[in-house]
């Protein structure tokens, strides 16, 4: 469904992404583990445009994402949670839910995303970011499941968050997967993210340097404590 | 004939009249520039002289074409807007990569091309334009004499401001209005073209500007530097307001207007400086402005 091949990505002058290469099946959960500035962030925003500076492919169900308007492409069906959540204050919490326009059919009612997120229903009016962190991040990941969006990438939801929380998440995200959503997860917390994540792809300085399935992480569990400096 | 602390009603409503339809002005002006600053973080200097346009536009399609004041009223902010679009499209768009003072500079320099290249081909002298058949005359309302097109000036601004404030706080377009002020990037990320919507967004604040043009055009004459007299004003509302503040544009515009009208009656001397003397208080008070929040 995605699939990235030698990404190089840019910062201005710096060279943030050398060489990755990835792919993602349909309906499959995958994560992007690795340390600070090892470029999991860089390669979400290489893939939505916002990181313009690129070389190499990032292909989308076959087509090419390099040089296509940064608008057009959230428009093929990916929904973007950025890390800082993003939700606006000047927006109240429906405003906001409702914010992305529907790309595709098949996308969930409201309805649908507050049996997901309880947290959620009767708060339209509140301002956006009167919502607990919690919350936002609800709703960051809500509003996204209306567009019709097929594959997600979701950036670190479960940072700063109480582990309450993250259970909360962590419960919607399986069941987006059972939705048969795609997923891309960026993560620090690998103990979250071997308990939803069917691969996980480890970063180092800006490439992918293993990929682990989750059925052999226990097995690899040095490995990782060692690419992760835990 | 009673009187009101030593000042004849007619002198008083008289003035606050005057200060009502020279805040309706302020408010339609100053909105527009909240609109385009929140968007672009441009200061639009080129404001002042866009409503000139619009002005002239009106006179121009009068004088030549023989097209009156209400298809004036439609066809001269559409215009003033199309300039917009092609300004930002050719110029402003260049500069949002460097530092806001450039697109200050920029619409600086506009605007002098602008007020330059009119006065070159009209003179300074004024061009008068009628008041429409329609709203001719005025009415006696016991306390004072209300011309009809003044009551219309002040009446449609108010209508014109309540919409856009409607349309930008309460609509779906709103929305994606207020977002893209917030964080462009990630309203592009959820796949709205943002590059056209600020292109819109600056067209829409001139046709504002164009619109009230076309409305002080029988009022005041039709002149070159007419923009460039306002827009100081302007600016100095637009600070008191809290820049890039809908609400604070249209409140702040139709209050000073107000202030400045009472204060001709009771200190005229101090009326052309109440609004620089409020300005700075508020800056020294409240420096985000009095609907502005604070960054």
């Amino acid at each position: 469904m995605l699939e990235m091949r030698d990404l190089h990505g840019f910062y201005g002058e710096s060279h943030v992404l050398h060489g990755v290469s990835l792919n993602v099946q349909q309906g499959e959960v995958v994560t992007l583990l690795g340390r600070n500035g090892a470029g999991k962030t860089s390669t979400m925003r290489s893939i939505m445009g916002i990181l313009s500076k690129r070389r190499g492919s990032i292909k989308f169900q076959g087509e090419e994402l390099i040089g296509m308007a940064q608008h057009k492409v959230p428009r093929l069906g990916i929904g973007y949670v950025p890390e800082e959540r993003g939700i606006f204050s000047s927006l109240s919490v429906d405003e906001n839910l409702t914010l992305p326009p529907v790309v595709k059919e098949g996308g969930m009612t409201v309805a649908q995303i507050h049996d997901l997120f309880p947290n959620l229903k009767g708060r339209g009016t509140t301002q956006g970011t009167r919502l607990s962190g919690g919350e936002q991040q609800m709703l960051a990941i809500a509003r996204i499941l209306r567009t019709g969006a097929t594959l997600i990438l979701l950036d670190e939801p479960t940072e700063g968050l109480a582990p309450v929380i993250i259970e909360q998440i962590g419960v919607a995200v399986r069941a987006l997967k059972a939705r048969g959503f795609t997923i891309v997860l960026v993560e620090q917390n690998f103990r979250f993210a071997a308990t939803i994540a069917d691969r996980h792809y480890v970063m180092e300085e800006g490439h992918v340097v293993d990929m682990i399935p989750n059925d052999q992480l226990h097995a690899n569990m040095d490995k990782l404590h060692t690419y992760l400096g835990v | 004939m009673f009187q009101l602390l030593g000042i004849p009603p007619q002198a008083l409503f008289g003035q606050l009249l005057l200060g009502l339809i020279n805040g309706s002005f302020y408010a339609l002006l100053s909105l527009g520039l909240a609109v385009i600053f929140g968007m672009l973080n441009v200061v639009n200097m080129a404001h002042g002289a866009l409503y000139m346009v619009g002005a002239f536009v009106a006179w121009l399609l009068l004088t030549y074409v023989g097209i009156g004041y209400w298809p004036a009223l439609v066809l001269a902010p559409l215009i003033v807007g199309a300039l917009g679009l092609v300004l930002e499209r050719t110029m402003l768009r260049r500069l949002y990569k460097v530092d806001h003072l450039y697109g200050l500079l920029l619409t600086f320099g506009l605007a002098l091309i602008f007020e330059g290249a009119f006065r070159h081909q009209f003179g300074v002298s004024g061009q008068p334009y009628p008041i429409p058949d329609l709203l001719k005359g005025g009415t006696n309302l016991g306390f004072m004499f209300l011309p009809t097109y003044r009551g219309w000036v002040v009446g449609f601004s108010i209508l014109v401001c309540g919409a856009t404030w409607f349309a930008i706080e309460r609509t779906k377009l709103g929305a994606y209005l207020r977002a893209a002020t917030e964080n462009p990037t990630l309203v592009q990320a959820f796949g709205i073209n943002v590059p056209v919507m600020v292109s819109l967004t600056y067209g829409f604040g001139v046709a504002l500007a164009g619109l009230a043009g076309v409305l002080a055009a029988p009022i005041y004459q039709v002149n070159p530097l007419m923009g460039a007299n306002l827009i100081i004003v302007v600016f100095a509302v637009v600070v008191i307001g809290g820049m890039g503040s809908i609400l604070g544009a249209i409140v702040t515009g139709l209050g000073l207007g107000l202030l400045e009208g009472v204060t001709k009656v009771f200190y005229p001397e101090a009326s052309n400086i109440v609004v620089f003397v409020i300005m700075a208080v508020v800056l020294m008070i409240k420096p985000a402005g009095l609907f502005g929040r604070e960054k």
